[in-house]
């Protein structure tokens, strides 16, 4: 729950701003924005994901190492990516 | 000792833990908490300790949210759960937490309607879906969290949902850290501030304690150099007599957080007057409410809540552990009657708890070698 998942930014949902579609080591969700609606991320950048919300914006290396350190945390990071498989926010 | 392949820059581990070494006053003892529970995970996943000379313990702290939720709370969601017409919603580490009568899975077997949700957004599906029912979002976390609940409230609110609530149990960092701080149990030199609810109050909120207690806070990330990094900051700091507030990890922690997130908790939420917490007992003003405006998506007015006082079982010391005062191993029933397919104490619990982390990583700590080879 407390960990950050670093997610690439896909494309915004059209009417709906606050969500975007983003990638997850290759699985696409979407997600909530609205956090940092003071500085939005663009498609092609990166995001730590809380529980389904971008909590800040992180660079391409960031995200690399951030994921690289979850995989190394197994059975954890394993929950939770598939709790975020089976997410469908709307 | 395999953990010194196990991650990428083994070398630079080792620059680091020599520094800190020789930082170290000799005949002194150093004690440093890391108040995150992701940081706990780390230290054992990656043996850091073994890179750690003997004059310096890590003390584990509070900051694992299953671990602070008082078993009467999870008696009283179970209670929410068991009203009619009631679908509870559940982050999964919350899932395993015993209360007096079993855990939310057990519920689940006898046919309670609880459902594991990855994000409270999820939840406001299931009520949309379900508008004959009510569902309520079992809230918990520290500012890492909240600021997901004051956004899906906020949500819920302008899509006029009427079937959704949340059962809050939000709590506040820096109360524990001054709780602990004023404990006479426990003499700590600085502190490893946590990662990720940093990333939304920001630094700030720490600098009380460089002020009023002379205590030094690197605010660290989550990767083993990153904590080896921030321990080396601390040790600098001690060593010059200083005590500041550092930022280690702010590639991703703004120093003064993200105010986005502060406005929406603030929007929705208020401090309560005090809050139970797991080992710690009542600590004022430590834990956050829905605020009268959004009075109608708080299941605590909507519902009756029977706010009943539970103690912990006798043979769990999860508190003296969450406190920093007991190692996980010190516990009497750790490994043996609590373990984390039978945990008896929430630190066995939530993969960010001490106990769990350490069960899970089973290493040879230097103490365990010290034990094992008789010196």
């Amino acid at each position: 729950m407390c960990l950050g998942i670093p997610g690439e930014v896909i494309e915004f949902l059209p009417d709906q701003p606050d969500l975007a579609r983003v990638d997850v080591s290759g699985v696409r969700r979407v997600i909530n924005i609205g956090l940092l609606s003071d500085d939005p991320p663009k498609p092609g950048e990166w995001v730590l994901i809380h529980v389904g919300f971008a909590l800040s914006k992180i660079d391409e290396d960031e995200a690399a190492s951030a994921m690289q350190f979850l995989k190394g945390i197994g059975q954890a990071y394993d929950d939770e990516l598939a709790a975020l498989a089976e997410s469908r926010i709307e | 000792m395999r953990f010194v392949d196990e991650f990428r820059d083994a070398d630079t581990a080792h620059a680091l833990s020599a520094k800190i070494t020789a930082l170290c006053e000799p005949g002194r003892q150093y004690k440093l908490m890391e108040v995150c529970g992701g940081h706990t995970h780390t230290i054992y996943k990656h043996g850091l300790e073994d890179y750690l000379p003997e004059q310096i313990t890590l003390v584990h702290g509070p900051g694992c949210p299953v671990c602070v939720i008082p078993m009467g709370r999870v008696d009283d969601a179970m209670a929410l759960a068991s009203e009619p017409d009631v679908i509870m919603t559940s982050f999964g580490d919350m899932m395993r937490v015993p209360g007096s009568n079993g855990s939310f899975f057990d519920a689940k077997a006898h046919g309670t309607d609880i459902r594991m949700v990855y994000s409270p957004l999820d939840s406001l599906k299931i009520a949309r879906k379900n508008p004959d029912k009510r569902v309520v979002f079992m809230a918990i976390g520290f500012e890492t969290t909240a600021p997901s609940t004051a956004m899906t409230v906020l949500r819920a609110a302008a899509e006029g949902l009427t079937n959704f609530s949340i059962f809050c149990n939000h709590v506040t960092i820096v109360p524990a850290i001054k709780a602990i701080l004023d404990s006479p149990d426990l003499r700590l030199d600085g502190f490893l501030g946590p990662g990720h609810v940093s990333t939304v109050i920001g630094c700030r909120p720490y600098e009380f304690i460089a002020r009023d207690y002379g205590k030094p806070v690197v605010v660290a990330g989550f990767e083993p150099l990153d904590i080896l990094q921030s321990i080396y900051m601390l040790m600098v700091q001690l060593s010059e007599g200083r005590a500041e507030i550092e930022n280690q990890y702010a590639r991703v922690v703004p120093w003064n957080g993200n105010t986005v997130a502060l406005k929406a908790i603030g929007q929705t939420m208020e401090l309560r007057p005090y809050f139970e917490w797991r080992g710690l007992g009542f600590i004022s003003h430590s834990a956050l409410k829905v605020r009268d405006d959004y009075a109608a998506f708080d299941a605590e007015r909507l519902f009756s809540v029977p706010g009943v006082r539970v103690a912990d079982p006798k043979a769990c010391q999860c508190g003296e552990v969450l406190k920093g005062v007991l190692k996980p191993w010190e516990c009497k029933v750790f490994g043996t009657a609590c373990t984390p397919e039978t945990p008896i104490g929430t630190c066995m619990v939530s993969p960010e708890g001490a106990c769990a982390a350490y069960y899970n990583y089973g290493r040879l700590t230097r103490h365990r070698v010290k034990e094992a080879s008789g010196t």
